[in-house]
């Protein structure tokens, strides 16, 4: 019996080691966003300061490229959430003929690495002569966003009950009625979730954007730009307050969905 | 036109798959087969020469790639499946909030977590600077610009990847049979050898799938953590694509790249057996 404690004990403190391994950049990235350095570089602790907080959006590249990166996650969201639930609703209620292909293409996008996938389109682009700028980044978001999204939407879907849609269709709901008031609401967890997973995935995009970016220039494009010059305590704070908001939209999220239950 | 419902709402999705995977698929394949330069153009000359002379110049960052990315998914594996056993079978009530810490690195930038390893591993950073003060390192003492820098970024970026789908699988585990397997005299070694293990599988081979494929081809952790020793095959085909602006050779390596990955996933899925493969891929 003591054996199976000590056992226990030692994967426990080995989970604890685990998460700390994990969270340890996160904490550094924290800390120095809140360093007073004097010198050029920010890599040794000089003593506390807000002053990068009140400096936030005073290097003029940071903060557009940082506004760029919210734009591109903005509409390639919008885009995908849409045709993705589609196709979700599409794959998870419907049999018709391609279903199987399309289910392959889903499952294809999904497993294509991502400098295949930069790549290809790069290749695409070049040969049919298009400029390369925010429109193709977004092409490029919305395709590798989409398939999750479909994943989420479809598992939703296969789990409802088709006879609730039924019964609103038989107290006599047009089907865009039925859509709106029975189908959506009951599929808008795995439509939020797809929303949120594609949004994240589009601010955090580094490899695929920089194949299709041309000039314009992204949040993480920026900051690997910047690797060798050092990077600024702006881009900490930035770092800091993006983990901070998506912290506490997954927490408000997990508390709403206890309070649902 | 309730029978064309379901290609209505299909169609968008459809057409951005076919027209931004499918067409550049083909669109790099018929680049990789072309001669030519960036100012002159390119023709269509069926040539594999680009396919031999990139393989020629770059087979030892396409082994690299392999050998790192394999060295990655097994220290993964080996760090990761103790921690999704433990939360799945002695989590309780707080199963949730440590796969929640386990996701925490999800919230900053993948390029960021990287850059902060960077900066905690600088040979005279906080970490090691701090140490090699007090005298209890060397002062030629590095970890950056090494193969265990490289493989090291690699396991932090994608280690919650593997934990995970090794999680969900565990979970669905009934401790009721893992009871039953003791009660029949089996060891606690032996239980977890012949009933646990094998349930668990399809998990690490979803975990496996999800890891190794963007490990082997990751351009990023090299480029911050490897110095110019471990360069991998994403550098390079970054590097021929957007600066030699070499398409014809960047293609050849990304279809070679993409060739050898499928071919891997394929062979490991027979070794592991097709059901779980189709298992995990219904997932």
């Amino acid at each position: 019996m003591r054996g199976i404690r000590t056992g226990d004990r030692l994967l426990h403190i080995w989970t604890w080691l685990v998460i700390v391994w994990l969270s340890s950049p996160i904490a550094v990235m924290i800390l120095f966003g809140f360093n007073d350095k004097q010198s050029k570089s920010n890599t040794t602790w000089q003593g506390f300061t807000l002053r990068w907080y009140k400096e936030l959006f005073d290097i003029a590249d940071l903060t557009t490229a940082l506004r760029n990166t919210l734009v591109v996650a903005v509409v390639s969201t919008a885009v995908t959430v849409v045709i993705g639930t589609m196709l979700g609703l599409a794959l998870g209620r419907h049999r018709f003929r391609g279903l199987g292909a399309t289910n392959f293409l889903v499952f294809a996008a999904i497993s294509t690495p991502e400098l295949v996938m930069g790549a290809s389109l790069l290749s695409l682009f070049v040969s049919g002569n298009v400029p390369r700028d925010s429109v193709t980044i977004i092409v490029a978001h919305v395709l590798f966003s989409l398939s999750f999204v479909v994943v989420t939407v479809r598992a939703r879907v296969v789990g409802l009950d088709p006879s609730l849609e039924e019964a609103a269709r038989d107290l006599g709901a047009t089907a865009w009625g039925t859509f709106r008031q029975v189908t959506l609401p009951s599929i808008m967890p795995g439509v939020a979730a797809g929303a949120m997973l594609s949004f994240a995935l589009s601010i955090d995009d580094y490899v695929v954007t920089s194949f299709v970016n041309g000039s314009t220039v992204t949040f993480p494009l920026w900051i690997v730009g910047a690797v060798k010059t050092g990077i600024p305590p702006q881009v900490n704070v930035m770092g800091t307050l993006i983990f901070g908001i998506g912290v506490l939209i997954a927490i408000g999220n997990a508390i709403a969905a206890r309070r649902r239950t | 036109m309730r029978r064309l419902t379901p290609y209505l709402l299909a169609l968008p999705g459809w057409m951005w798959l076919a027209i931004f995977l499918v067409v550049p698929m083909a669109a790099m394949a018929s680049v990789s087969l072309q001669t030519g330069n960036a100012i002159d153009g390119y023709a269509m000359t069926f040539s594999v020469s680009n396919y031999t002379d990139a393989l020629g110049r770059y087979s030892t960052q396409l082994v690299r790639s392999l050998l790192y990315g394999g060295m990655a998914t097994v220290a993964m594996l080996a760090i990761g499946y103790p921690v999704a056993y433990w939360i799945a079978f002695k989590g309780g009530r707080r199963k949730s909030v440590y796969l929640f810490l386990l996701l925490l690195p999800f919230f900053v930038s993948f390029v960021l977590r990287t850059i902060s390893w960077n900066f905690l591993l600088a040979d005279n950073g906080i970490l090691f600077g701090t140490l090699k003060g007090w005298g209890l390192l060397p002062a030629d003492f590095h970890v950056l610009a090494t193969t265990f820098a490289v493989v090291g970024g690699l396991t932090y970026n994608w280690l919650p990847f593997m934990i995970l789908p090794i999680y969900v699988a565990l979970e669905r585990v009934d401790p009721r049979v893992v009871e039953a397997a003791q009660d029949l005299y089996a060891t606690r070694a032996a239980a977890f050898r012949r009933v646990v293990l094998p349930l668990s599988l399809p998990g690490v081979f979803a975990g496996v799938l999800m890891t190794f494929v963007p490990a082997t081809a990751d351009p990023v952790n090299a480029a911050i953590l490897g110095g110019t020793a471990n360069t991998m095959i994403g550098n390079i085909i970054q590097t021929e694509y957007l600066t030699n602006l070499d398409y014809p050779t960047a293609s050849a390596l990304s279809f070679t790249l993409m060739a050898v990955l499928l071919v891997g996933i394929f062979v490991y899925a027979r070794v592991l057996g097709t059901e779980n493969v189709l298992e995990a891929a219904a997932r």
